[in-house]
């Protein structure tokens, strides 16, 4: 049954153009990146000082940097960092959200109320200024954008699943099964789970191409990847410094963050007029 | 609408919601201040400065009580916040709230104008798209909304001060313009906010447009095309006053992800504001005056979301009820 559903949602979204173009580069993305060395025209460390700030060229495909690299396999790279890092934080964030959530929902009223206030709380940081005062304490790393990331997003998974489990909380088949004396987690695991996963898969969806933008951000501000690794953001960072000397990089550096986030952005949109349709309006 | 009918109940409601308010507010920043004093380390290096001599520190430690339990440390920073005084910047030896008070406006200054880009655009947008519904108008613009959303504000804060600035010389590249000047300072401001503003003009278009079509379908509307007003008119004049509603309050919501824009914009084109006092105060460690930018930013921010959901509960009792 689980087969011939997820192939109806497959065969629907095909027949979708925007949704094929989306998948089209969210796979490109997942090619890239696992085979980013084969694909790499040069070494993406590989210093030429002698071609700095070259143009597009059959050589150097999107051009160089300040110090000669190649841009295209630097991006190449850089799909790695960001592709680990928005499955990475989309999992831990996603994982606490969904259990606080259900528990909010499903526990007592007190816990509801102190598990909202937290979420509330939570919200009230303005991402990038919280990953700055963060960054002010903690060491520069993928880890430190993983915990900002997972502090300021886990509250917006749990809250989605807070609704859709108060919402299946008086449902009658939950009541009957209540009624003939079904244990609390063989409700919550059996029944609220797979009712909620809906919901919760399409924000995860929406919310990998944020995540990827707050990791270019961060490391865009200096703040994220160490120096030298070729985040998307680093890449773009250069392209700024050295905004003067070549229009190139910044261009180049740009595209596969706005390709990304549209690819997923799209496909988040897909599923959730084939999964939910009803969700559309409350956004 | 009834605001005067109900007023007690309105009053109630705002109460609740101010108080609630003051306690997220409270909550957001004790906790980044017990994280702070109490991560391993030396305190005073936290707080002053790695280039703190020996004398300041001690005498810092002993006049903040460093070795106070954590709550009553808390308790002291609320005090000592409450007379108004956020602290010393050390590094510039002026008062931190000197330092964020006058960062404060140009930040405010780059979020209303983003939610003024994203209102005027995001509104004529979303009405065009309703007023042509599932033409290919309306598609194409449908297209847009996502493209617009779905861009990262600082790769758009970028493209723009290549393509506007440094290329075309159409604007500014750096700056805030001259003081006291408005044309000057508008001027400045016309890109940066752009930038911020134009992933909300997507967000705002789909509300629009979305509830447009809801509110066009209402009997008042009806009546109104009876009466024999026109099409237009009914679109505009009418259902557009009552469509606004909710996306006065994702914009009050959306400030926050707009401060963050604002980081990027401000670096971008290097201009001052909350943003960038943060990031110049992270690179040189200087922790009292990230401290008293996170309390304006995160005040600035809940404010906002407070009173758009106070305005949309005056105009709208259904709120009130939830």
């Amino acid at each position: 049954m689980m087969g011939q559903f997820r192939h109806s949602l497959l065969g629907r979204l095909l027949a979708d153009p925007m949704a094929v173009f989306a998948m089209t580069i969210i796979v490109g993305l997942v090619v890239v990146a696992i085979f980013a060395d084969a694909i790499s025209p040069h070494d993406h460390t590989l210093m030429n000082l002698a071609d700095r700030f070259a143009p597009p060229s059959s050589t150097y495909w999107l051009g160089t940097d300040n110090l000669g690299r190649d841009t295209f396999s630097r991006l190449a790279q850089g799909s790695r960092i960001a592709l680990y890092v928005a499955i990475v934080a989309v999992s831990i964030s996603g994982t606490i959200g969904l259990v606080l959530g259900m528990i909010a929902g499903f526990g007592p009223r007190w816990l509801d109320n102190l598990l909202l206030f937290i979420f509330d709380t939570l919200r009230a940081y303005p991402t990038i200024i919280l990953a700055l005062a963060l960054a002010a304490l903690l060491p520069r790393g993928l880890s430190t954008v993983i915990i900002v990331v997972v502090i300021t997003s886990f509250s917006e998974y749990g809250r989605v699943v807070r609704t859709q489990t108060l919402s299946l909380k008086n449902a009658e088949f939950i009541l009957a099964e209540r009624a003939m004396g079904a244990s609390a987690a063989r409700i919550v695991f059996h029944h609220v789970l797979p009712n909620v996963l809906g919901p919760f898969f399409i924000l995860a969806a929406m919310n990998l191409p944020v995540v990827i933008t707050i990791e270019a951000g961060m490391s865009f501000l200096g703040i994220g990847v160490p120096p030298g690794t070729p985040s998307w953001g680093a890449t773009l960072k250069d392209g700024f410094d050295y905004i003067r000397n070549t229009p190139w990089i910044i261009i180049a550096g740009g595209l596969p963050l706005i390709l990304v986030t549209l690819g997923f952005t799209f496909l988040g949109e897909a599923l959730r007029d084939q999964l939910d349709p009803k969700l559309r309006k409350s956004r | 609408m009834c605001i005067f009918g109900r007023g007690e109940k309105m009053l109630q409601y705002a109460f609740q919601r101010v108080l609630l308010a003051l306690a997220i507010i409270f909550v957001a920043i004790s906790a980044l201040f017990t994280i702070m004093i109490t991560l391993p380390g030396d305190p005073t290096t936290v707080l002053l400065g790695p280039r703190a001599t020996p004398e300041l520190r001690a005498a810092f430690r002993l006049s903040m009580g460093l070795d106070d339990p954590v709550l009553v440390q808390i308790a002291n920073f609320w005090g000592r916040i409450l007379s108004g005084d956020m602290g010393m910047d050390y590094n510039r030896n002026r008062p931190v709230s000197e330092a964020v008070f006058s960062a404060l406006p140009h930040t405010m200054a780059l979020v209303f104008g983003a939610i003024f880009w994203s209102a005027t655009l995001g509104i004529l947008l979303g009405a065009f798209s309703a007023d042509n519904r599932n033409s290919w108008l309306d598609r194409v613009s449908g297209i847009l909304s996502v493209g617009f959303i779905a861009a990262p504000s600082f790769v758009v804060a970028l493209y723009s001060l290549l393509l506007f600035s440094v290329t075309l010389r159409w604007f500014p590249t750096i700056g805030a313009g001259e003081p006291g000047d408005l044309a000057s300072r508008l001027y400045h401001l016309a890109l940066p906010s752009f930038a911020i503003g134009l992933a909300w003009v997507g967000y705002v278009a789909r509300i629009v447009r979305a509830s447009m079509l809801e509110t066009l379908g209402e009997n008042y509307i009806r009546t109104a095309r009876a009466f024999g007003l026109t099409r237009r008119k009914v679109i505009y004049n009418y259902a557009l006053r009552v469509a606004i509603l909710p996306a006065v309050q994702v914009l009050g919501v959306g400030i926050g992800g707009m401060l963050s824009s604002a980081v990027f914009a401000e670096i971008v084109f290097s201009r001052p504001g909350i943003g960038s006092l943060i990031y110049d105060s992270v690179s040189g460690r200087n922790y009292p005056v990230v401290m008293g930018s996170m309390l304006v930013a995160i005040g600035f921010f809940v404010t906002c979301a407070l009173i758009a959901d106070l305005v949309n509960a005056a105009l709208d009792p259904r709120q009130r009820a939830k």
